[in-house]
């Protein structure tokens, strides 16, 4: 049994300081001046941390790599093209990812048994298999088609499938069935509710996909989707063994003209940082965007944020002035 | 009065969940304008037999009509056969239904959710489906809400919302199930007074319904259901007012 809670004599407004006397609080709110918490182990860390940075960073100064012969290839052509098209061939292969992962999880996740065997069969072989073998396969493919033949157009397949086809092939075919898990996970998050909404209102099964379903489940395919493509940009590094000149094949070829392995290794590198810096901003402000409805107000951007911190410690100054 | 077609005809009804038998023979039949009130207590299959109307469920026996048409069915001499989805979709567009929990496009604002389903469905231009909307919020009381997106709304105007947006396929019928019951009890009124309204406008409706108040109010007939069968069927007065059997008298007593 819980004892009855003294309400106080109002019945129910809540009793003034007048019924509690013995409590000496003043009228009107008091400002709080309190001693904050000491966070010493976050000082701590800090300082191992700074160290253990500090002696890596003066490992790395005495190292036998010529730094400046590092940066001097940031800008050398050929690892510009490779950069760049090692965006390209990312970007690409995400496009066919996604394109070929939507409907891989839509025939999955329809009553049709013919699409759901289809769809299981190459999400199946497609993540069972690496990629790197798949690649291999998609460039000799003329060993099993020598030519290609689609009725209208032949051609022989050793000169059809270059080493880009061959890289955006191998590439995307496997970030599809990666992706189709995403993407049903993402379809299979929707309230049932949503759908049977839909229904009820007349629109069709496609029509409730693509205008409902589809961009409630963009909230939770997006995250992993980033993280899908950042992957993806380290992966193609890969398609080197197709001839493909992205950043990591150009860099091989600039360190065999050099003699500079460790050298444009690291060029190589921080392009490769840079280009996952500038997708995860991206990603950063596509979530916010899908994240539309489903908060009341959307988190600040970071440019927003430090504009409020700016403005808040100007407004702060005012009635000290 | 009875001289016109019947909105719902339903024949001996039955549905079945795997082994559970939910429905065990619903006969019942709804008028044009008449709110239909339907109560019972929990799982006693009064959403199951609302999501037959519109084929949400399909029924394992029986028969059940909607202003003369077959549900989810074609009879061509004694064989049925199954509609095809876009002959269902188009028997759907004719009844309206609102949900206990709302269920409205979260990524969609007020209008846009008024909007969809005219737009979608019979692909009517932006400006005409614009301005029923804007009508159709305004007459549920939410001219100033029309940008709102769902999480910004209360309970109650979300409902209101879910309303207009039925409303927005201009049905037939109108199905209720339970439309106040996620509602704070300061916010039922608000949905009741729109659900007024459109009884005095002559719409036909279904209403499940633990108001009895509204029940006794607007309700032109009421059904009393439990374990899947109809065991009290009446004018809305009477059998609240003056219930004949033992599991009638037991229910109303714990919710009046
Ligand atoms: N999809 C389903 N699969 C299996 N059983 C179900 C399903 N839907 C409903 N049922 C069962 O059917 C019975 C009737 O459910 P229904 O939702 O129609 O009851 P109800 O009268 O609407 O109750 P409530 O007042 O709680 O909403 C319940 O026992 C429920 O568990
Ligand atoms: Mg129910």
């Amino acid at each position: 049994m819980t004892p009855p809670i003294d309400k106080g004599p109002a019945g129910g407004t809540p009793a003034g300081p007048a019924g509690h006397d013995a409590i000496p609080v003043a009228a009107g709110p008091v400002p709080i001046k309190a001693i904050p918490v000491r966070h010493y182990g976050r000082w701590i860390s800090a300082v191992i941390v700074l160290a253990v940075v500090g002696l890596i960073g003066l490992a790395f100064s005495d190292a036998k790599v010529n730094w400046d012969v590092t940066f001097d290839y940031l800008d050398d052509d050929l690892i510009l093209k490779g950069a760049w098209n090692t965006v390209k061939i990312t970007v690409l292969s995400m496009l066919l990812g996604l394109a070929l992962g939507t409907l891989a999880a839509v025939m999955r996740v329809s009553r049709n048994p013919v699409m759901q065997t289809v769809s299981w069969f190459y999400i199946w072989f497609f993540r069972g298999t690496p990629v790197y073998v798949q690649l291999v396969i998609w460039y000799n493919l003329a060993l099993i088609f020598p030519n290609f033949n689609v009725g209208f157009y032949e051609e022989p397949m050793v000169t059809f499938m270059t080493p880009f086809l061959a890289a955006l092939l191998g590439l995307g075919i496997n970030q599809g069935a990666y992706m189709a898990e995403i993407i049903r996970a993402g379809i299979q998050s929707v309230d049932e509710g949503q759908t049977e909404a839909s229904h009820a209102l007349g629109m069709s099964r496609a029509k409730t996909m693509q205008r409902v379903v589809l961009p409630q489940a963009m909230r939770v395919i997006i995250p992993p989707t980033g993280n899908q493509f950042i992957d993806l940009l380290k992966t193609s590094s890969l398609v080197s063994a197709v001839q493909y000149s992205e950043l990591f094949f150009n860099q091989g070829v600039r360190s065999q003209d050099s003699l500079a392995t460790a050298e444009l290794l690291f060029t190589a590198s921080i392009w490769y940082l840079a280009l996952t810096t500038v997708f995860s901003i991206g990603q950063y402000y596509l979530e916010r965007h899908y994240a539309k409805g489903s908060q009341r107000s959307l988190p600040a951007t970071p440019f927003q944020r430090v504009r409020q911190l700016v403005f808040s410690l100007r407004r702060s100054e005012v009635p000290r002035s | 009065m009875k001289s016109s077609q019947p909105m719902v005809l339903a024949e001996s009804v039955h549905k079945s969940f795997g082994l559970v038998e939910v429905l065990k023979g619903i006969d019942l039949q709804v008028l044009p304008q008449e709110v239909f009130c339907l109560v019972g207590p929990s799982g006693s299959g009064k959403s199951t037999f609302l999501r037959c109307i519109n084929h949400l469920e399909k029924i394992n026996a029986g028969r059940l009509w909607v202003d003369g048409h077959l549900v989810g069915y074609r009879q061509k001499g004694d064989k049925l056969y199954e509609l095809k989805d876009s002959e269902v979709a188009l028997q759907r567009r004719d009844i309206g239904m609102v949900f206990q929990r709302f269920n409205l496009f979260p990524h969609m604002t007020a209008i846009g959710n008024v909007m969809e389903a005219p737009m979608q469905v019979r692909k009517e231009s932006k400006a005409v489906a614009y301005e029923r909307a804007k009508r159709l919020l305004d007459r549920v009381g939410l001219a100033d809400k029309i940008n709102a997106y769902p999480s910004q709304l209360s309970g109650g105007q979300q409902q209101r919302v879910a309303i207009a947006r039925a409303l927005a396929m201009e049905p037939k019928l109108m199905l209720f199930d339970e439309p106040t019951s996620a509602l704070d009890p300061e916010l039922v009124g608000e949905v009741l007074d729109v659900m007024r309204g459109l009884a005095e406008d002559g719409m036909t409706m279904i209403v499940v319904t633990h108001e009895m108040g509204f029940a006794r109010e607007v309700g032109d007939a009421l059904v009393f259901m439990d374990g899947g069968v109809v065991v009290e069927s009446g004018h809305p007065r009477d059998v609240l007012t003056n219930p004949q059997h033992d599991r009638t008298k037991a229910f109303l007593s714990k919710v009046l």
